[in-house]
């Protein structure tokens, strides 16, 4: 069931922004996995986020379209208001189910499904965030044999997402951004 | 004693289960989900699993085979019911500037709102027919395999707390009126005119399992086929493809596209950011 080449999962909340501009554009232009990110916006009619970061990454930033596949070297966040899933075909599947922690896209439906798509070649990562969104997704994650990461709650902008986190699966590791960063290359390295 | 048997990994037991579980579903009861979108499905069979506190899908499975009250309860929550008035304002406002003109060019009309949920969708339609003054020549079908839902829509009565919303959509799809014209509020709350509800026709139908439409001009499928396969999706397609006229019009959900269907080609993009297609020329 586990499949060669793993992804990447990177939830995000409070302070999401900042956070992940310090990680995202560090991506260097040959890294090889595919990158989803959920980060909890207000419904609206389109989001900001992939143009923002389009302009700053040196890899491919998108916004998922439902049926989508897969595509490695990429970044895709979770269009606002809607759920993102990663199908065991390797494609992506949006969703209008019920919000989870008051939030859609959910962290947790994106990490769950990842999870049970990629096993243990899946690598998931909480950052800063002021709900417990993704706890329960990093830990599926974790136990499928999956990678686990978590920002170090005293470097976060608000720090109740990665304690949560923690509190649910403490085997995680806990890293600053620049550590973030490293470890989500160096794995790809080796 | 024998040895344990050696465990295959292509498929993980809870993949089996599901497996299992929606061909017992059909097959009892005739709900089709088997080619709906895998990782939804399975999320919301962990909530039935919880909800009716059972271990395992297995055992989910034996309860809904043997307890019709319990299968029902499955069904619903398999078929999610998120829905707005005027969702999208955008959509339909590129309805009224781009498609309601050529609607215009025909002495009758035929609309389908495939999926309706429990009628949101197609009150909206409704009113925006009455307001461009299409609504005397229209017959719209509203259809949904969820019962209960398509009950809703014919009653067309909504919780008060949601009418801002509403209101406030409706004004940003272009509305010409006031959305309160079109509601009275009560005890129960908002109840929508009943003369928005004349001219349509509700009925039980699957898009997976059930056949074609004849002479629609419009047929707006919104968020449905977001919870089906690729070869389900493309099942839908076809069905639109055949039941619209020549010319005639698809809408989808706004993370909705054609690009990635084998059926594609049936369709050229007309309003594109708003998922709007028109069926090619045959
Ligand atoms: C998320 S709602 C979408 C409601 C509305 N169209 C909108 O966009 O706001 C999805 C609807 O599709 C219905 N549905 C699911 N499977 C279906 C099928 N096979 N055929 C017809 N309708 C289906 C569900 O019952 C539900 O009402």
């Amino acid at each position: 069931m586990i499949v060669s080449g793993g992804a990447v999962a990177i939830g995000a909340s409070a302070g999401a922004i900042q956070m992940l501009l310090r990680i995202l554009p560090a991506l260097p232009k040959t890294y090889p996995l595919p990158v989803f990110v959920v980060v909890h916006v207000p419904p609206g009619r389109r989001s900001e986020l992939a143009t923002l970061f389009a302009g700053k990454c040196r890899i491919a930033v998108q916004e998922a379209e439902d049926k989508q596949p897969v595509i490695a070297g990429t970044i895709t966040f979770a269009p606002p208001d809607y759920h993102m899933l990663i199908e065991t075909d390797r494609t992506l599947s949006l969703s209008t189910d019920d919000p989870v922690f008051f939030s859609r896209p959910s962290i947790d439906v994106l990490f769950e499904s990842a999870a049970d798509a990629y096993g243990a070649a899946m690598t998931g990562v909480i950052l800063t965030g002021a709900n417990e969104d993704g706890a329960n997704g990093l830990r599926a994650i974790g136990l499928c044999g999956g990678r686990t990461i978590v920002q170090n709650p005293a470097t976060a902008y608000a720090r109740a997402m990665p304690e949560a986190a923690l509190a649910r699966w403490p085997s995680a590791c806990v890293l600053g951004p620049d550590q973030i960063v490293e470890s989500l290359i160096a794995a790809v390295d080796s | 004693m024998d040895a344990a048997l050696t465990v295959m990994d292509e498929l993980t037991t809870e993949d089996i289960e599901i497996r299992l579980l929606l061909e017992a579903l059909y097959r009892r009861y005739h709900y089709d989900f088997r080619n709906y979108a895998q990782a939804s499905i399975k999320r919301r069979l962990r909530q039935a699993r919880q909800q009716l506190g059972v271990a395992t899908f297995s055992a989910l499975q034996d309860r809904l085979l043997h307890d019709p009250e319990a299968a029902s309860r499955v069904v619903r929550l398999l078929t999610v019911q998120v829905s707005d008035f005027f969702r999208d304002p955008g959509y339909f406002r590129a309805i009224r500037e781009k498609v309601v003109p050529h609607l215009k060019t025909y002495p009758s009309l035929k609309v389908w709102i495939a999926g309706c949920s429990a009628g949101e969708e197609l009150h909206s339609f409704a009113i925006l027919f009455r307001e461009e003054g299409l609504e005397d020549r229209t017959l719209f079908y509203a259809t949904d395999i969820n019962q209960s839902a398509l009950d809703a829509a014919a009653q067309g009565i909504y919780p008060i707390s949601r009418l801002q919303a509403f209101t406030e959509n409706h004004r940003l799809s272009g509305g010409r009126s006031s959305l309160s014209d079109y509601y009275t509020t009560g005890y129960g709350g908002a109840v929508f005119d009943k003369s928005l509800r004349e001219r349509v026709v509700f009925s039980d139908h699957s898009l997976v399992t059930d056949a074609v439409f004849s002479e629609m001009h419009l047929i707006s499928c919104r968020n449905v086929m977001i919870y089906f396969d690729r070869q389900l999706q493309d099942r839908a397609l076809g069905l639109f493809s055949d039941s619209l006229i020549r010319n005639g019009f698809l809408g989808l959900g706004s993370k909705e596209s054609l690009r990635f269907s084998a059926r594609a080609d049936d369709f050229v993009d007309f309003v594109k950011d708003e998922k709007i297609y028109q069926r090619r020329m045959a």
